[in-house]
C-alpha cells in the first residue's frame, strides 16, 4: 500500500465528511482528494516525475497537506521543512537531495527566494497566496487547484520512497531520513491500532508537520478517516481550548513543554474536555508528577506516553493501564515491531542492565540520504543476516516484566521543546559570528522547554559583544527551537587533553549554581 | 498615563522578542505571532512582564490574541484592566 491510498481510500468512504478544520476553513476528504489530484497533475504538468524531490515549507495550513498528498500522487517524494528555517539551511537541503520542486507560502517567499539564488535544482515552485510570480519555474497554487488535472493512474509501488525527514545529526549537518511508503505504512497501522484510532476520532494537532509527530497526525487522521483539527502553535492554549470544546477533540497530541504549559495554567478545570479520549506524549519523557497531574485534568482521557525517535517514527508506547505501575517507563515495543536492549557488541543484556536501545521491524527507515557511513553507524547486522536493524543512539534499561526505561543518549543531541538540537551545528553558526574565539553549546534543565540551549563562549574583548549580539546573530541563521536562550562569556574554555574544547566539562560547569 | 504604558510594553518587545530579527520596528497594530516575535514561551514572558511590570492578574481567558497580539491589543488591555481596578 502507498500512503496516498489513505486519502484516496478514505475520500471513498466518508466523501463528505470533513477531513480537515484548518483556521476557518473546513475541507472534506472528497475535497482535499481533489486538490491533491489538481496539485499533483500540475506538477507532473511541470515536469516532475517518479522519486523527484518535494520540498514542503510551510506553516501548519491546508495547502501543506493538500501539497504533502499531491506529491505522493505525482509519484515524488516529499521532505518537510520547518518553516522557521533560513534561507541557508534550506538551500543546504534542497541542495543535499537535489529537489526539483519547491512548495511554499507568500509569507515564506523572501527566504525561499534567497535560498532558491543558492539552489540551482529547483525547477518548478509553487506558492500558495503569492502576490505576484517572482520566485523561478512559478506555478500558482491557486490556478492549480481550480483548473481540472488528474494524477499518474499508477505513480509507483510502496517500496518507493515516500518522504525525506531532516534531523539533525551530531557533525551538524543534518540528515535525510528515507522513509518508504511501505515504511510509512507500517508504522501508521502500528500507531493507531495501540491508540485505537476510528473514523469517530477528531485529532487536535499543534505540532509543526515539519516534525514526524505532527506530520503522522495528518497521515493518520487520513488513514482512519478521522478528522484533523490543523493548528499554527500553542502560543495561545486558551484558544485551542476552545478549539478543542468545538471540534469536541477526541486526541491531543503533546509534548512535554505544552503539558508544562498546560499545567501552568490558573483557571483549567478537570473534566472541561468530556470528549477526550486520548492524550499522547513523546520526544522527552513527562515527569510523573505532571502525568498525575494531566490524568486529573483529563479524566475521560488514556494518556500514552512514547518514545521514537525519527529513524523508525515510534519505537515503544507504555499500555495506559501500565501508568499507575510504571511511571517512568516509555513502554514496550509498538505492536508488529520488537525493541530491545544490547552491550556493545550487539547481544542483548539482563533487565536492569544499561545498554543501547535497538529497533525492529518494518518502520525502520532505509538510511540516510546519500551518507553510507552515518547509515552504516545506525542500520547494522541483526539477529538473522539478510536483515539490518537500527541503533538508536539512545540508552535504555528493562525492567522484570520487559518495560523500557530511558536512560540518556550516547551522544551530545540536546532535546529541547521536543526537537532535537545539534550542539554542534549551533557551534558552527557561533563561530560564524565575528569575535568568537571559542564556543560550546550544551543544555540545561529548564521546567518548560525540558532543556534550554546555552551557548558558553569566549569571544574577542574588542569585539565587544553582548548576549543580545549573540542571540541575533543565531536568530538570523538557526531555526527557532535552536536559539541559544542564555549565553554565558568565559575568558576561556575548558579543553581535553587532545587541546578540543570539552563540551562534557563545560556542560558539568552548567549545571553547577552559579558563582 | 497611555504613553507611559506604550512605551514600556514597546520597550520590553523590543528588548525581548524583536532585537533577534533583521528589522528595528514594529507597528503598533502588527501581529506578533504573525510576525514570527513570539511563540508560546514567549507568552508566557510577555504574562509574566505584565503582571510584573502593571501589577495585573491575568486569568487563562484573557491570555488570547484579542489582548496580547500586538502592541495595541497590549496597551489597550493593560489600560482597560487598569479602569476596572480604578473604577
Amino acid at each position: 500500500m502507498r500512503v496516498e491510498q489513505f486519502l484516496t481510500d478514505s475520500a471513498r468512504r466518508f466523501g463528505d465528511k470533513v477531513a480537515l478544520v484548518a483556521g476557518d476553513a473546513r475541507i472534506s476528504y472528497r475535497e482535499l482528494d481533489r486538490a491533491s489530484d489538481r496539485l499533483a497533475g500540475a506538477l507532473v504538468a511541470h515536469g516532475i516525475a517518479r522519486d523527484d524531490r518535494v520540498i514542503v515549507f510551510m506553516d501548519n495550513c491546508r495547502e501543506a497537506v493538500v501539497a504533502i498528498f499531491a506529491a505522493l500522487k505525482a509519484g515524488a517524494v516529499f521532505s518537510p521543512i520547518n518553516p522557521s528555517t533560513k534561507a541557508e539551511k534550506l538551500a543546504y537541503v534542497i541542495n543535499n537531495c537535489r529537489a526539483r520542486a519547491l512548495v511554499t507560502q507568500e509569507r515564506l517567499r523572501a527566504v525561499a527566494s534567497a535560498a532558491l539564488a543558492e539552489a540551482p535544482s529547483i525547477e518548478v515552485t509553487v506558492v500558495a497566496g503569492a502576490r505576484e510570480p517572482t520566485l523561478r519555474g512559478a506555478v500558482s497554487f491557486e490556478a492549480a487547484l481550480a483548473a481540472e488535472a488528474q494524477p499518474p493512474g499508477n505513480p509507483g509501488i510502496d517500496l518507493d520512497l515516500a518522504m525525506l525527514v531532516y534531523t539533525s545529526g551530531s557533525t551538524g549537518f543534518p540528515k535525510g531520513v528515507m522513509m518508504t511508503h511501505r515504511n510509512v505504512v507500517a508504522a501508521a497501522t502500528s500507531i493507531t491500532t495501540y491508540l485505537e484510532n476510528t473514523p469517530d476520532d477528531v485529532i487536535l494537532n499543534v505540532l509543526p508537520i515539519s516534525f514526524d509527530y505532527g506530520l503522522y497526525q495528518v497521515l493518520m487522521a487520513a488513514k482512519v478517516g478521522a478528522t484533523l483539527v490543523l493548528e499554527q502553535s500553542f502560543a495561545f492554549p486558551q484558544a485551542i481550548f476552545a478549539k478543542m470544546t468545538a471540534e469536541r477533540v477526541t486526541g491531543l497530541p503533546l509534548v512535554p513543554t505544552m503539558a508544562a504549559i498546560i499545567l501552568q495554567m490558573r483557571d483549567l478545570k478537570p473534566g472541561a474536555f468530556p470528549h477526550l479520549r486520548y492524550v499522547t506524549n513523546t520526544a522527552a519523557a513527562l515527569p510523573p508528577a505532571h502525568i498525575a497531574r494531566l490524568q486529573e485534568l483529563f479524566p475521560t482521557a488514556r494518556l500514552y506516553s512514547m518514545y521514537g525517535l525519527t529513524e523508525c517514527k515510534r519505537c515503544t508506547y507504555l499500555p495506559p493501564a501500565e501508568l499507575a505501575r510504571r511511571p517512568g517507563s516509555v513502554g514496550i515495543a509498538i505492536p508488529g515491531t520488537e525493541a530491545y536492549v544490547v552491550d556493545e557488541h550487539g547481544a542483548r543484556v539482563a533487565p536492569g542492565v544499561v545498554g543501547e536501545l535497538v529497533i525492529r521491524g518494518a518502520h525502520v527507515m532505509k538510511g540516510y540520504w546519500e551518507n553510507p557511513e552515518a547509515t552504516a553507524r545506525a542500520l547494522r547486522p541483526g539477529p538473522y543476516e539478510w536483515e539490518k536493524v537500527l541503533y538508536t543512539g539512545d540508552l535504555f534499561r528493562a525492567d522484570d516484566d520487559g518495560f523500557l526505561y530511558f536512560v540518556g543518549r550516547k551522544d551530545d543531541i540536546i532535546k529541547t521543546r521536543g526537537e532535537k538540537v545539534s550542539p554542534k551545528e549551533v557551534e558552527n553558526a557561533l563561530y560564524a559570528l565575528p569575535g568568537i574565539r571559542e564556543a560550546a553549546v550544551v543544555g540545561v534543565p529548564d521546567p518548560i522547554l525540558g532543556l534550554a540551549i546555552k551557548a558558553v563562549v569566549a569571544a574577542d574583548p574588542q569585539a565587544n559583544l553582548s548576549a543580545h549580539d549573540v542571540i541575533r546573530h543565531c536568530a538570523r541563521h538557526l531555526e527557532d527551537f535552536m536559539v541559544p536562550k542564555m549565553v554565558e562569556f568565559r575568558a576561556a574554555l575548558p579543553k581535553t587533553e587532545s587541546g578540543k574544547i570539552s563540551r562534557r566539562q563545560v556542560a558539568a560547569d552548567a549545571l553547577e549554581p552559579a558563582a | 498615563m497611555r504613553a507611559d504604558t506604550e512605551r514600556k510594553v514597546r520597550k520590553f518587545i523590543e528588548e525581548n522578542f524583536l532585537f533577534r530579527e533583521d528589522r528595528a520596528v514594529i507597528a503598533d497594530a502588527e501581529s506578533l505571532i504573525d510576525a514570527g516575535l513570539i511563540d508560546s514561551t514567549g507568552v508566557l514572558e510577555l504574562v509574566a512582564f505584565l503582571e510584573g511590570e502593571f501589577g495585573l492578574r491575568m486569568a487563562d481567558a484573557e491570555i488570547v490574541p484579542e489582548n496580547l497580539d500586538s502592541i495595541r491589543a497590549i496597551v489597550a488591555f493593560v489600560e482597560g484592566k487598569r479602569a476596572v481596578v480604578a473604577a
